[in-house]
């Protein structure tokens, strides 16, 4: 281990470390444009030259390896100068635009020219002017600020794995732009935004609504996929103005995909913010209590066998044990919080991504099971993504094939070549000769009517491979429906049991928490009552609507594909009279005369801990116990398909959003032409 | 003056037979098996005593440079890369042995090959030049179809790939690593050092970039003896150079010459002396277009070698002696090399990308008169901001000329902007 003495403070480093990670170590801060811990090193900017003894010139400390014995001096005049110097060079082209710039506040350049740089401009000539270059609806240039720090490119390139970004041009003329000024198509494009030290790539949709400083910052945890990415919620007033990724070391790392970023202006079109009651077929405002009596009407005289309750995927653990207890207390066994139809459930080992999402990086071999993590967990993907850019990873898929920004080997559509891998066929020495392997198993495979044989098959070849096992989740809230027990009890009916019921009219009532994504045709004649947040399509066939809160507005807890317990703070307000969802429920078990066992946040976590302890332990992985054996059943021979169809539009919060629905005829309007060709 | 029987290039202006058969009568490919049969220690070891000094600009020895490839690199190949991307203003002697005596270069090429047991080597041609690759391409094919090339080389027993690669035209593709990344195919922009080319080169793997005239003096070296090359010129700037005049001479010339010749006899007795006499000399810039110009005063007495000018605060490059009579505009020439500079720069590193346009049009000011006095000491701070501050050697290049200029000249540059009516400085639209 190389000791390095940096400012006459002695530190010792591991090998194969820089000079600037030295610095830092030593507690000496070293100025950086390009330099980015999760990036390959450029060494352009040239702000973080640094004096060395024995060395002619000022070193870049971002790119030197740190040498036994090396003298590092951050403080001479050499050194000021040195920034100086590369501060006025990169100020004299820069527009100096923070008035209007949407990066003030919040710039590198801004901060470090503050900090680092002199006083007044001798640059008398014209300042160099770039044309804007078109990257979508979410990424805005204005090329005139860049740096050329390339950031974007190495984050396009590596960590990404859509290399779109590039610079033209060379010298001064240099400019960063995408290939013949295409959309971005990586899932994760808009955190080249964060990533940028100036205001050259800013968030098209929050241009000019906010500046950083009058922003209220509430950390919060994303629901629009099962990852449970760490944001940050911006917001002023009742608004949410931007949502930006928190670090994460064991969840996101510093990303988030496009849709967690810029689904806010879905939080504010579509919303219910009142409670509504069907009559002769029009849906019509109403109070709280005029709802509370509609819906008790009917849940009273139902049989309890008679109702049933879907839980959707954005629901925090608070409404489904809410929503849960009182199904209890009707006595009703009719409730199922997998609304995809997934046969999942039982012992927790056989439904969480057991490896966990940090574990990716020490796997060699990956068995893709009828998933897109692409597309149905973009953070996660990246995460194989840079486990396969260190080497050595080799990456097996069963399914559709699909650009995972990386390359693997395509094992077959479905479960003929899945019961080939039992029988220890192919792939399956693969997995066993591995040191650390994984699988994968997709929603895709897992929403299918064989779906628990291909559970069962799956779990089998783990077993037999000594591979962990893992499930990759689409729904924020499916882990944490299944550790409560949203599943139907003895006797009582899934998803497809309540939506087949109320079609036969074997059901007369049913309750959607939130649940969008099943087909409403099917609910036939039954009263239909949803608690949800937007105007889709559960609201569209309601009877009674309930109006709740969305994850921005409320607290809550959520457990990711991992089982990762982790906490939603309120952001903002619910609009109008919505209210919390686990509110709401309490509410009307009053009414119904089935009052619920809590008044508050603590007693309904409490009793959330007393019927799932991992909920005490927030931020952390509880580890499941043996894989179960599951008895193998009949497999169906059909190919595997994806559940996320379009990724911008999973979710009603998705569909309400203009800048969702823009990505996605984007990406509707690339197909065509690739299929045009 | 360097006699007849001690020059390498005896083909220099293409006066002799051409082809494998004329190389052969000159000597070349002679005995090349017999050097390769010493062995590597013994090529490497000679070429150190001979005291070659790197011919493309930064004079690093050549043997010291063939030793710093690894012995064994677990598997890795190694490579050796010519530097014939000669872009350098002034310079054209790379272009004069490609066209006349390549076999030279191509006898270098197995020999220097061998010696870093490299299997492959790549001749880096300049985009510009193509009547050279043309001519290299055919005795590049001339040798293979004489077992010159290919397997069990020259009889030596080395197998030996040569492959001529064409670049685009970029000057800073003479940079060793962005060279290198161009010839991987992607775009020419210098790498961070370390790790040093003889370490992680070309596709990762030991590289030597060296300069076509380095290489192709070492089978004459080898051939004739590290005592005979060390024995011309003085200690530490030994044998002999290849030297390019230009501009306001009477005969603008490539001559190959001893090291260490005064400055003032490579001229006069090869070049026609300075138009309009030696007085009428006002500056020389001695080593291609980089490097600071020295006045007339310095150029009476200069030895054109490493030391020597290095000691007058310029420097020997690549010999490419640029005259200049005094019916030059000092001024403007240097905006001219400005321009090149900001033309050139490849834009990766923040005070080169940015600093070579704010000093050429701080210069063209200058050449103007439309510029005030004080701001001469402002643009020599913007250039010791660029100097060596940059990834690669560009930055420095575009910072020496107007160094050497204001060095020399400044009461020049001063004359003119104070006597310019109406001299005004632009404000920037801010």
């Amino acid at each position: 281990m190389p000791k390095v003495t940096v400012d006459g403070i002695e530190v010792e480093v591991e090998a194969g470390a820089t000079l600037l990670q030295a610095c830092e170590a030593a507690g000496v801060e070293i100025p950086r444009f390009c330099y980015h811990e999760r990036l390959s090193i450029a060494g352009n900017c040239r702000m973080c030259l640094v004096e060395v003894e024995k060395s002619p010139k000022p070193v870049a400390s971002c790119a030197m390896p740190a040498a036994d014995g090396a003298v590092v001096r951050t403080t001479t005049e050499v050194v000021k100068r040195a920034r100086e110097g590369v501060m006025e060079f990169l100020l004299i082209n820069h527009p100096l635009d923070c008035p209007i710039c949407d990066q003030g506040g919040e710039c590198d350049l801004q901060d470090q020219a503050v900090a680092y740089g002199t006083d007044g401009s001798r640059y008398h000539e014209n300042k160099r002017a770039v044309e804007e270059k078109y990257m979508g609806p979410l990424v805005k240039t204005v090329m005139t600020r860049c740096i050329q720090c390339t950031r974007c490119v190495r984050f396009a390139t590596e960590v990404a794995g859509t290399p779109e970004i590039g610079a033209i041009g060379r010298g001064e003329d240099m400019e960063i732009t995408t290939y013949l000024e295409h959309t971005l198509t990586s899932e994760l494009s808009a955190n080249v935004v964060d990533l940028c030290p100036v205001g050259a790539l800013t968030f098209r949709p929050f241009a000019f609504t906010a500046r950083p400083w009058e922003l209220r910052k509430t950390e919060s945890v994303d629901v629009m996929d099962a990852v449970g990415s760490n944001i940050r919620v911006d917001t002023r007033g009742r608004e949410v103005m931007r949502i930006l990724p928190r670090l994460n070391e064991d969840v996101n790392e510093e990303w988030i995909s496009d849709k967690t970023r810029f689904i806010w202006d879905g939080l504010k079109t579509q919303r219910l913010d009142r409670p509504y009651i069907r009559e002769d077929g029009k849906l019509r405002e109403a109070s709280w209590d005029e709802a509370f009596a509609a819906v008790a009407a009917k849940l009273k005289d139902a049989r309890a066998e008679r109702i049933g309750a879907i839980v959707g995927d954005l629901a925090a653990a608070e409404e489904m044990k809410a929503l849960k207890d009182l199904w209890a207390k009707l006595g009703s066994a009719n409730i199922d919080c997998r609304q995809d139809g997934a046969k999942l459930g039982g012992a927790r080992s056989s439904y969480i991504f057991n490896s966990t999402i940090a574990g990716i990086e020490q796997a060699d071999v990956i068995l893709i099971i009828g998933s897109d993590p692409r597309r149905e967990a973009p953070v996660l993907n990246a995460r194989i993504r840079k486990r396969f850019r260190a080497g050595g990873l080799k990456v097996g898929v069963i399914g559709p094939r699909h650009d995972l920004t990386y390359p693997y080997e395509h094992l077959g559509a479905g479960t003929q070549t899945l019961g080939e891998l039992v029988a220890g066929k192919g792939f399956a020495e693969a997995l066993k000769s591995a040191k650390n392997a994984m699988i994968i198993v997709g929603q895709g495979a897992l929403t299918r009517k064989d779906g628990a044989a291909v559970l069962a098959a799956s779990i089998a070849l783990a077993k037999s491979t000594g591979a962990a096992f893992n499930v990759l989740h689409t729904a924020a809230a499916r882990v944490g429906g299944l550790d409560l027990g949203l599943v139907p009890g003895a006797g009582g009916r899934d998803v497809a049991g309540i939506l087949d019921g109320a079609s036969k009219g074997e059901i007369d009532v049913v309750y959607l928490l939130g649940a969008d994504e099943i087909d409403m045709e099917k609910l036939g004649s039954a009263f239909v009552i949803y608690q949800g947040t937007h105007g889709d399509a559960g609201a569209h066939r309601a009877d009674v609507i309930l109006p709740g809160a969305a994850y921005t507005e409320k607290a809550g807890l959520y457990a990711n594909t991992e089982g990762r317990v982790q906490r939603g703070q309120r952001a903002a307000f619910p609009p109008g009279d919505a209210r919390e969802d686990w509110t709401i429920l309490r509410a009307l078990s009053g009414a119904l005369g089935a009052t619920l066992a809590y008044d508050n946040l603590e007693q309904i976590r409490a009793a959330i801990v007393a019927d799932a302890p991992q909920f005490a332990e927030i931020d952390m992985v509880v580890a499941a116990g043996d894989l179960p054996d599951l008895p193998a059943g009949e497999l169906d021979a059909a190919p595997f398909e994806t559940p996320v169809k379009d990724f911008y539009l999973t979710n009603p919060i998705a569909r309400a959003s203009k800048v969702m629905a823009e990505c996605s005829a984007r990406v509707a309007a690339t197909k065509r032409v690739q299929a045009a060709e | 003056m360097l006699q007849d029987k001690d020059r390498i290039f005896t083909n220099l202006y293409g006066l002799g037979e051409k082809g494998l058969a004329g190389a052969r009568k000159r000597g070349d490919w002679d005995g090349t098996a017999g050097i390769i049969a010493k062995g590597r220690d013994w090529i490497i070891d000679e070429m150190k005593k001979s005291g070659l000094r790197g011919r493309g600009g930064a004079g690093f020895p050549t043997g010291l440079k063939w030793s710093f490839m690894p012995k064994d690199s677990g598997g890795r190949p190694h490579y050796l890369v010519v530097n014939a991307d000669e872009s350098e203003p002034g310079t054209c002697k790379d272009r004069e042995i490609m066209r006349h005596d390549p076999q030279k270069l191509i006898e270098g090429c197995l020999i220097a090959s061998f010696a870093m047991g490299a299997h492959v080597c790549y001749i880096y041609v300049r985009g510009e030049f193509i009547r050279e690759r043309e001519a290299l391409q055919a005795a590049v094919d001339e040798a293979y179809a004489a077992g010159l090339l290919g397997k069990n080389a020259a009889g030596s027993g080395w197998d030996f790939d040569l492959y001529v690669h064409h670049g685009a035209g970029a000057y800073i593709c003479g940079e060793e690593t962005a060279l290198l990344e161009s010839l991987e195919g992607k775009k020419g922009m210098p790498r961070l050092k370390p790790p040093f080319p003889a370490n992680m080169g070309l596709y990762g793997a030991p590289t030597t970039v060296n300069n076509v005239e380095s290489i192709a003096v070492a089978p004459t070296i080898l051939r004739r003896g590290s005592d005979w090359f060390a024995g011309l010129g003085r200690p530490n700037n030994t044998g002999t150079k290849i030297f390019s005049i230009s501009g306001h001479v009477n005969n603008p010339c490539n001559v190959e010459e001893e090291m260490g010749i005064p400055l003032r006899e490579l001229i006069e007795k090869h070049a026609g002396g300075v138009r309009g006499g030696w007085d009428n000399l006002l500056a020389i810039i001695p080593g291609g277009s980089s490097v600071p110009m020295i006045p007339k005063a310095v150029c009476d007495e200069i030895l054109m070698d490493f030391d020597s000018l290095k000691a007058a605060q310029t420097g020997l490059g690549t010999a490419a002696v640029i005259v200049m009579d005094k019916s030059t505009d000092l001024i403007k020439a240097i905006a001219r090399i400005s321009a090149f500079y900001k033309h050139e720069s490849c834009g990766q590193c923040t005070p080169c990308r940015e600093g070579t346009g704010w000093m050429w049009r701080m210069m063209e000011r200058m050449a103007s008169g439309e510029a005030q006095v004080s701001e001469i000491d402002m643009l020599l701070d913007v250039t010791k901001r660029v100097e060596g501050h940059t990834i690669c050697a560009l930055g420095d290049a575009a910072a020496w000329p107007i160094q050497g200029l204001m060095r020399h000249f400044r009461h020049v540059v001063e004359e003119r902007l104070t006597t310019h009516k109406g001299a005004s400085t632009q404000v920037a639209a801010e």
